[in-house]
C-alpha cells in the first residue's frame, strides 16, 4: 500500500495538475481521484416496473452491511443526478440496487441502465441493519420497502441455521411483488424463514390494516416477542409506529426499527420566498422571492463568496442542502441536493438550506 | 477588451466625477459591483449604438436572453460527450507526446513528441481549461469537469485566474478608467497612454512576451497594482504568491525535471527538455496571438464610465458585442482557439458550452445586422497583423491617422481614447 502511494506520488509529478487516476481513466473508467464509480455488471428485470442493477464498485467503496443504502449518481441527458437507494444484495456479494420506475431518476435508472454503464457512488450508510445478537425477527415491508430487508434475508437466512425470520410483505399484486419467487424458494429451503405475502389489489383483498392488531395477530401471533423492522411508504410506517407504541408492550421503544425512503422535501415553489438557513454559519433569515440568496446572506452577516453579481462568473457558488430556488433570470424553479447554486441570481422558492 | 480592477475610479481626466463621488470613498475593502438597471439606459450610449432607443435595447436584450435560454434548454448528452471526447483526445496526446519525447534523440521523435505536446497544451488551456473554469460545463454536475475543482496546465493557479478573468474582465469588458493598466508600464497598446521613449521597445517586449505569455498572465493575476493602491492586502498578496509558487514548482518539475529525467535512460534527456520548453513556448505564442486577436483588432470599441452608468441588460450585451472581435476559420481552428474565435458570443454568454458558440454566432450576427450594430470578424492572419501593427504603431508617439477601414462603420464619432492594457493581454478570452 505504501509502495502504491509512493508510486502514485512519483507518477503525479508527471501528470500534475491532473492526478494519475485521470490518466488511468483513459483505459479504466473506474479510476478517478475525486469520485467513486461502479460499472454495471448485471441488470435483472424483477417486475414489469422494477429492475435490479448489480455493479462492481471501484476502489474506495466499503462493503455494505445488510440493510444499508448508498447514494447513486446517474447521468441523464448529460446531467448528474443523485438519489439514495437501499442495497438489496447479500453481504459479501457485489452490491445491487433494486429500482422501481417512479419519478424521473428512478425511471431512467430502471428502464435505461445497461451492462457496462458507469454509476457514480457514495459509500454505504444507514443504521437500518441487523441486530448484533441473534433473536427472532419480524420484517414488515410494503412495496419497494422490501429492498433493504431483502439484503438482510439474503444475508441471514442461508447462513444462520438458527435464524428465525417472519416476513410480512405487502404489494399490490403478485406480479408487482418484488423477489416473489425467490422468497418462496428461500422459505421452502430454509425453515428459519416464513414469508407472508399480502396483496392489496388481488380479488377479495384489502389493505393491510395496521390500525389495530387483528391483521398482525393473524399473520404473526408472536409479533411482540420479535425485533421488528419496517420499511415502506410514510403512512404505512406511521401506522406501524403507532401500533407498536400502543399495543407493542414496548416501553423502551426498541422493538421496532423503521427506515423511511421519503427524502426530506421542502415544500414551496411559488415566488413567495421562504426561510433561508445557512447551515455552517448557523444563521436563519426570512427572504423574499425576489431577493438573491447572496444579498440575503450578506445582509444577515454570512460571509458569502461573490463575484460579478450578475450570474456570469460563478464565483458565488454555494451547495444546496435542501429546498428549491428560483432563477431570477428565467423564473425556473430548480434545486437538487448538492447542486451548486449561483447565489447572485437565485432566490428562495420556499424554505432553503445552504451549505455555508 | 480591457480587463479592469474593480474599484472606484479616479481617472485624472475627471470625466467620471459623478461615479467617483459615489464609489470613491477611500477604503481597503473592494467595493461591490453595480447591478444592472432594470430599465432606461446609460446617460450616453456608445456611439456605435447611439441610434438605438431604450426600447430597441430592451428588445435586443430580450432576444439575446431568449437565445441563451434556447441553448440552455437543449444542452444535453451530446454536449457532455463532446467535452469528454476533447478531454480524452487531449490526455491521449499529452501522454503520447511525453512518451515520444523519451526517444527524442531521434529527430522524428523529437518533432512528433513536441508537436503532440504542443497541441495537447493548447487544447488543455483553450478549449478545456478556459471554458471549464468559466463554468461552461458546471451544468453536468460532474466534479471531474467542474469550475470549482479544475486546475490547469498553466503557471497561474486556476483560482487566481477565475477572479481576475471571470469576475473582473468579463464584468467590466472594455470600460476605460476601470483599468489601472497593471503591468502596462512596459507595453504601450493604447493611443491615450502617454508616449515615453522606452516605448520604442514595444515590438521587442511583445516579442518576448509572446513565448512567455503564461507569465504575463500569472503576474497580472497577482494584481500588484491593487496592492500598491491598498485595495488588496499584503497578506492576500503573500497568499497568492505562495499559491503561485507552489504551482510553478509543480509545473517546472513536470516539464523541466521529471520528463527529461525519464528520458535520460534513453539518452534523450536534453532533447526532451528542449521539447517540453518548446511546447510551452508554442502554446504561449498561440495563446498570445488568439488573445491579441480578440482584443486588439481595429473596430473593437472601448467605453467610458458615462456609457456604463445606468446600463441595462441590453446595454451590457451591446458593450460585449462592440468590445469583442471574432476570428473566422475552420472548425479545427475554432477548437484550437478554445472557441475564443467566437469572442463576441463568448462575451455575451461566457457560461454557455463552447461547442455551441458556432450556432449562437449565426443568430448574434443576424441580430447585430438587424439592429445596425457592427460585428467585427476576420481571418487569423489579418487579425494578428492588425494587433502587431498596433504594437509597432504605438511604439512611436501618436500622430493623426485616418480611421482604419473596417472601423469606419464601427465608430461614427472620432475614435474614443483607447486605454487598453496588459490586463487585456492577460485575460485569456
Amino acid at each position: 500500500m505504501t509502495q502504491i502511494r509512493a508510486l502514485r506520488r512519483v507518477a503525479s509529478l508527471l501528470t500534475t495538475p491532473l492526478a494519475p487516476e485521470d490518466i488511468i481513466n483513459l483505459v479504466n473508467p473506474l479510476a478517478s481521484a475525486r469520485q467513486l464509480r461502479g460499472v454495471v455488471t448485471k441488470v435483472v428485470r424483477e417486475t414489469p416496473d422494477s429492475t435490479s442493477i448489480h455493479f462492481r464498485p471501484g476502489r474506495g467503496w466499503n462493503a455494505h452491511a445488510a440493510g444499508q443504502w448508498a447514494r447513486i449518481g446517474v447521468e441523464i441527458d448529460g446531467v448528474r443526478h443523485w438519489r439514495s437507494y437501499s442495497l438489496s444484495a447479500a453481504v459479501g456479494h457485489d452490491p445491487a440496487i433494486t429500482v422501481t420506475a417512479i419519478g424521473f431518476v428512478s425511471t431512467a435508472l430502471a428502464r435505461r441502465t445497461k451492462v457496462g454503464d458507469i454509476l457514480f457512488l457514495d459509500t454505504p450508510q444507514g443504521d437500518f441493519v441487523l441486530p448484533e445478537h441473534p433473536r427472532p425477527l419480524l420484517m414488515l415491508t410494503a412495496g419497494s420497502g422490501l429492498t433493504p430487508v431483502m439484503s438482510m434475508i439474503r444475508t441471514l437466512v442461508p447462513r444462520r441455521p438458527d435464524a428465525d425470520v417472519v416476513l410480512i410483505h405487502s404489494a399490490r399484486t403478485r406480479d408487482e411483488a418484488l423477489f416473489h419467487d425467490e422468497l418462496l424458494e428461500l422459505a421452502d429451503q430454509f425453515p428459519g424463514l416464513t414469508v407472508r405475502h399480502w396483496f392489496t389489489r388481488e380479488e377479495g383483498s384489502r389493505r393491510l390494516d395496521l390500525s389495530d392488531v387483528t391483521d398482525l395477530e393473524t399473520l404473526c401471533p408472536d409479533w411482540r416477542e420479535r425485533a421488528a423492522y419496517a420499511c415502506g411508504p410514510p403512512d404505512f410506517l406511521d401506522a406501524a409506529t403507532e401500533l407498536w407504541l400502543r399495543d407493542g408492550d414496548d416501553a423502551t421503544h426498541q422493538n421496532l426499527t423503521i427506515e423511511r425512503f421519503a427524502p426530506v422535501l421542502l415544500e414551496g415553489s411559488g415566488g413567495e420566498g421562504g426561510l433561508l438557513t445557512f447551515e455552517k454559519s448557523d444563521k436563519e433569515v426570512e427572504a423574499g422571492g425576489d431577493v438573491p440568496l447572496l444579498e440575503a446572506g450578506e445582509d444577515c452577516g454570512v460571509v458569502m463568496p461573490s463575484g460579478c453579481r450578475m450570474g456570469i462568473c460563478r464565483s458565488c457558488l454555494v451547495p444546496l442542502v435542501a429546498g428549491k430556488v428560483r432563477d431570477l433570470r428565467t423564473g425556473e424553479v430548480h434545486g437538487d441536493e448538492g447542486e451548486l447554486i449561483q447565489t447572485c441570481v437565485n432566490a428562495a422558492a420556499g424554505p432553503v438550506h445552504l451549505d455555508i | 477588451m480591457t480587463a479592469t480592477t474593480n474599484r472606484p475610479t479616479t481617472t485624472p481626466s475627471g470625466a467620471t466625477d459623478a461615479i467617483g463621488a459615489v464609489e470613491g470613498t477611500p477604503t481597503t475593502s473592494r467595493p461591490r459591483k453595480p447591478i444592472l438597471a432594470a430599465s432606461g439606459g446609460p446617460t450616453k450610449r456608445p456611439s456605435a449604438a447611439a441610434h438605438l432607443s431604450d426600447e430597441d435595447v430592451e428588445r435586443l436584450g430580450t432576444e439575446l436572453d431568449a437565445l441563451r435560454d434556447r441553448i440552455i434548454a437543449t444542452r444535453g448528452a451530446a454536449d457532455a460527450a463532446y467535452i469528454r471526447r476533447v478531454i480524452r483526445i487531449q490526455r491521449t496526446l499529452e501522454v503520447g507526446g511525453r512518451a515520444t519525447l523519451l526517444l527524442s534523440k531521434r529527430k522524428t521523435a523529437f518533432v512528433a513528441g513536441t508537436a503532440m505536446l504542443s497541441v495537447a497544451k493548447i487544447l488543455e488551456n483553450m478549449e478545456i481549461g478556459h471554458n471549464v473554469l468559466h463554468g461552461q460545463w458546471d451544468w453536468m454536475r460532474d466534479p471531474d469537469i467542474h469550475s470549482t475543482t479544475w486546475e490547469w496546465d498553466f503557471v497561474t493557479p486556476a483560482a487566481a485566474w477565475k477572479h481576475t478573468h471571470n469576475d473582473l474582465h468579463h464584468t467590466w469588458t472594455n470600460v476605460l478608467g476601470k483599468d489601472k493598466d497593471v503591468g502596462y508600464s512596459t507595453l504601450r497598446m493604447a493611443e491615450d497612454q502617454p508616449w515615453r521613449p522606452f516605448n520604442i521597445l514595444n515590438p521587442a517586449i511583445n516579442l518576448v512576451l509572446a513565448p512567455f505569455f503564461e507569465w504575463g498572465i500569472a503576474i497580472y493575476d497577482l494584481e500588484l497594482e491593487a496592492v500598491k493602491d491598498g485595495e488588496k492586502s499584503k497578506e492576500d498578496l503573500k497568499r497568492d504568491l505562495k499559491a503561485m509558487g507552489r504551482k510553478v514548482v509543480r509545473q517546472f518539475t513536470k516539464d523541466y525535471a521529471a520528463t527529461p529525467l525519464a528520458a535520460v535512460p534513453f539518452g534523450s534527456g536534453k532533447q526532451a527538455l528542449i521539447g517540453t520548453f518548446t511546447a510551452n513556448a508554442i502554446r504561449n505564442v498561440w495563446a498570445h496571438s488568439v488573445i491579441f486577436c480578440g482584443h486588439f483588432p481595429d473596430g473593437v470599441d472601448t467605453f467610458t464610465e458615462e456609457e456604463i452608468e445606468g446600463e441595462t441588460r441590453g446595454d451590457w450585451y451591446i458593450r460585449q458585442m462592440l468590445g469583442s472581435a471574432n476570428i473566422s476559420g475552420s472548425r479545427l481552428m475554432h477548437i484550437m482557439t478554445g472557441n475564443l474565435s467566437h469572442q463576441i458570443e463568448h462575451h455575451c454568454f461566457p457560461d454557455l458550452p463552447s461547442n455551441r458558440y458556432h450556432e449562437v454566432a449565426v443568430e448574434v450576427r443576424e441580430i447585430c445586422q438587424r439592429y445596425g450594430l457592427p460585428y467585427t470578424t476576420g481571418p487569423l492572419p489579418k487579425q494578428v497583423y492588425q494587433a502587431w501593427a498596433k504594437v509597432f504603431r504605438l511604439a512611436l508617439p501618436n500622430r493623426p491617422r485616418p480611421l482604419p477601414k473596417n472601423a469606419a462603420k464601427a465608430v461614427n464619432a472620432p475614435v474614443p481614447p483607447r486605454r487598453s492594457a496588459l490586463p487585456m493581454v492577460a485575460s485569456v478570452g
